[in-house]
């Protein structure tokens, strides 16, 4: 090795240094209203992360293109890749909440990285959305307050799914053997508190089987289960391990219609190869996600058919695609609500776009002329709930098509809500924060 | 030119067995103290600090941890996922449980614990090396992962497995800003350097290395394998130990087990590989080339405005940065040390060679 290409290599190295360095130097006036986008298209979960990755692009491509932004202001965006990692997410998050003035929210899309910047988003003073997913007792919005788990937590989830299986048991769930099959990460062990507390209210029996992830090896769970026999399974999955738990379901002669999937487990990729072989595989849905509306459309006309959209155009449509707008239409009308307050035009800085998270009313009328009239029921949140409405549908997949399979459900807060104020309460004593009142 | 030594007398064996013999080394390494220390807590940005500085230099001190076992003594160790993991659990559980805890003292009380976690699973090195000992590493790794999942005690009965500490203070002052965590990290990485340097110089760092040469040999010149092995382990341990509290205390602020999974121990196990084995300076080399060179091509497309999508992006960093581990290893397979050290060779005689 000659001396030159010493120095060659050092003055890389160098060229190294001195590129990463200036890189947080983005202090351009804003006019341009930033929303960061934390997406995963590798990895484990790369099969769920992509058609949520492109709807939330979608349908901002979606506002800018149709309506000129929001009352005139441009939305700007950018995707950073995470991987579900939770390193790499803290790394996305640090890199892009100062962009253009100040991130206007932070989706996520992992419980575990939500879990990372939470307390960094306390400081920093930036919203972390995480519809459906996340931190369950963060819905209290007296102590997470930048925290905004709208539409449902993996609490109002499993107490649905229980209410649905009540329902089929002619009311009473006592005596019953449910199991919860796993994602071991608190992803999957999120629903667990709750499983427990009604099980010991109502007399029925939790079994817990945790999968390794990333949860491709799954067939001594299965043999388990068949071993067992429980009344119903409960199956917390996300990515690759979806459609391995259905087929091993399927080997082991498990029931598909006893089998209830959480929404991440819930979407067209996960069974659409199997087919005929998920057939009665029931998951619930973040308010009615399955359903098609006239975003859908408008989605095709002015971004799709001008070669604008991020994924397939066979994708609109997909369960995990349509969520992935809800998202970011929640996101987009938070930064209207603060608009409405804060001055018609402007760009709104992340406190004020956090106003708009806490006020947020979506009524009937106004989710239809956002063309989200079939796929969502209204919401409103508030100061302390920030949370808002919760509502759920089961779905049943026929073997080619998800098929509605139950009316709406809202969970019964009588053993949600105690719960989420012992946790928030827990967590503001380890913090040492002190809750604000909401009166 | 710049880097003779000649005129440069050593009067005393004092100023021969200096940590840096040379002048211009002597002062180099000042001024990047002084930099370090002094200029970047001043000019770095938050992004800086959060996701390339801290990671970077907690990194470095678990390669540096594990170069003491696997480069100076050794033995093979596909457990620093799990020496780090206990490290941060038992910190954590110090900061929870005692009240008014200090976070210095859990740190260390964090190092000790992996300490004790890695002597017992150092035992095995005194029948099986090599490869085997390896195998046998592993399953320090798979038992704390199973340990830290699956035992409720360990996260506080965290119901979701995952853990996140609460403010972090320092001799009663608050550590906020980015700039004085990393300033925190700073501070242990060099004293652990120092005194890992002055380990390996010592009488017992020529144990480490003559296990390492040779173990037979060294047993029969009168070393006791017991001793050099497992304070080689307890060594290691302690450091990564270390560094696996602040690399959850300080870099995540909440995390889960997986954050310390077998990935973690392969990724550290390549920054020693590729940085140098049996150097310290190596291990600085390698974490740098595993932590920044990724940020790095992450970051590439954007500033050249290339229209990739997302995943491509992320594709395409993969495969360059595997390309470039090849590339290193071919050039090199002694670790970007050697051709550290190499450089510094041929500018001793620069720029007239003969």
């Amino acid at each position: 090795m000659s001396l030159k290409t010493l120095a060659r290599g050092a003055l890389s190295v160098a060229a190294l240094a001195g590129a990463l360095l200036p890189v947080a130097v983005h202090a351009q006036a804003a006019t341009e209203q930033f929303i960061p986008l934390l997406v995963y298209r590798t990895g484990q979960f790369a099969p769920l992360g992509m058609p949520w990755a492109d709807g939330k692009q979608d349908y901002l491509k979606l506002i800018n293109a149709r309506d000129g932004g929001v009352n005139g202001v441009k939305l700007a965006f950018e995707e950073c890749e995470t991987a579900y990692d939770a390193a790499k997410g803290v790394e996305c998050y640090e890199r892009l909440k100062g962009k253009g003035g100040g991130a206007s929210g932070f989706d996520t899309q992992s419980t575990g990285i939500t879990f990372a910047v939470t307390d960094k988003a306390f400081v920093d003073k930036v919203v972390v959305e995480t519809p459906g997913y996340g931190l369950s007792q963060s819905a209290d919005g007296t102590v997470f307050e930048w925290n905004f788990p709208l539409l449902g937590t993996y609490w109002t989830a499993a107490d649905v799914m229980l209410q649905d299986i009540a329902k089929k048991e002619k009311g009473s769930l006592k005596g019953k053997k449910i199991a919860l099959v796993y994602h071991d990460s608190p992803y999957g062990k999120e629903p667990i508190p709750l499983l427990q507390k009604r099980a010991a209210a109502e007399g029925f029996e939790v079994v817990l089987y945790p999968v390794t992830p990333p949860g491709v090896e799954q067939k001594s769970t299965w043999l388990q289960i068949r071993q067992q026999r429980p009344d119903y399974v409960l199956f917390w999955s996300a990515g690759v391990m979806t459609p391995a738990g259905i087929r091993e379901a399927q080997a082991s002669g498990y029931p598909r219609e006893k089998i209830y999937a959480i929404w991440w487990a819930g979407s067209d990729h996960d069974v659409k190869d199997i087919g005929a072989g998920a057939k009665g595989y029931n998951a619930i849905t973040l308010h009615n996600s399955s359903a098609k509306d006239k975003v859908h459309d408008e989605l095709k006309k002015f971004v799709y058919d001008k070669n604008q959209g991020t994924g397939p155009a066979t994708g609109i449509g997909a369960i995990a695609h349509t969520r992935g707008m809800m998202i970011s239409m929640l996101q987009v009308e938070a930064i209207r609500t603060a608009q409405e307050k804060f001055g018609k035009g402007k760009v709104m800085t992340p406190e004020q776009v956090r106003w708009g998270f806490e006020n947020l009313n979506l009524t009937a009328d106004r989710l239809k002329s956002l063309g989200f009239g079939e796929v969502m029921r209204p919401v409103q949140t508030s100061c302390a709930n920030h949370m808002g409405t919760d509502w759920a549908r089961i779905v049943q997949w026929d073997g080619a098509k998800w098929t509605l399979a139950s009316d709406w459900y809202q969970s019964d807060k009588t053993h949600i809500d105690p719960l989420v104020k012992e946790y928030a309460a827990k967590y503001a004593k380890d913090k040492n924060l002190k809750p604000r009142s909401c009166g | 030119m710049f880097y003779r030594e000649n005129g440069q007398f050593k009067a005393s064996y004092r100023a021969d067995l200096a940590l840096f013999p040379v002048a211009q080394d002597r002062r180099a390494v000042l001024a990047l103290a002084l930099i370090a220390f002094v200029a970047v807590p001043w000019l770095a940005s938050d992004y800086t600090f959060r996701a390339v500085l801290i990671p970077f230099l907690v990194l470095s001190l678990a390669a540096l941890g594990l170069n003491v076992l696997v480069g100076y003594c050794g033995q093979i160790s596909l457990g620093t996922g799990a020496f780090m993991a206990v490290g941060a659990y038992a910190a954590y559980n110090l900061q929870v449980r005692i009240e008014g805890m200090p976070l210095l003292l859990s740190l260390i009380g964090g190092g000790l614990a992996a300490t004790v976690c890695g002597v017992l699973f150092g035992l095995p090195s005194l029948r099986i090396r090599g490869l085997y000992l390896a195998v046998a590493t592993l399953a320090a790794q798979f038992f704390i992962d199973w340990f830290t999942n699956r035992v409720p005690w360990v996260t506080n009965n965290s119901s979701s497995g995952s853990v996140s500490v609460g403010t972090l203070q320092l001799f009663g002052l608050p550590l906020e800003t980015p700039a004085q965590r990393y300033l925190l990290c700073l501070s242990l990485v060099v004293v652990c350097g120092i005194l890992t340097k002055n380990l390996v110089r010592g009488a017992i760092g020529r144990e480490w290395m003559a296990m390492r040469d040779m173990d037979v040999a060294a047993a029969v010149i009168g070393i006791r394998p017991v001793h050099a092995k497992l304070t080689a382990f307890a060594v290691s341990s302690f450091i990564v130990g270390v560094a696996g509290a602040l690399w959850g205390f300080v870099h995540l602020g909440a995390w889960e087990p997986a954050a310390f999974g077998i990935d973690k121990s392969f990724q550290l196990l390549f920054m020693i590989i590729i940085g140098g084995l049996g150097s310290i300076v190596g291990s600085f080399f390698g974490a740098a080339f595993i932590v920044l060179l990724p940020l790095l091509l992450n970051h590439v497309p954007h500033w050249l405005g290339l229209p990739l999508s997302t995943a491509a992006a992320s594709h395409l960093e993969h495969m360059i940065f595997g390309a470039l581990i090849v590339f290193f290893l071919i050039v090199e397979p002694h670790g970007l040390a050697r051709l550290w050290s190499t450089a510094r060779q041929k500018l001793r005689l620069w720029p007239f060679p003969h």
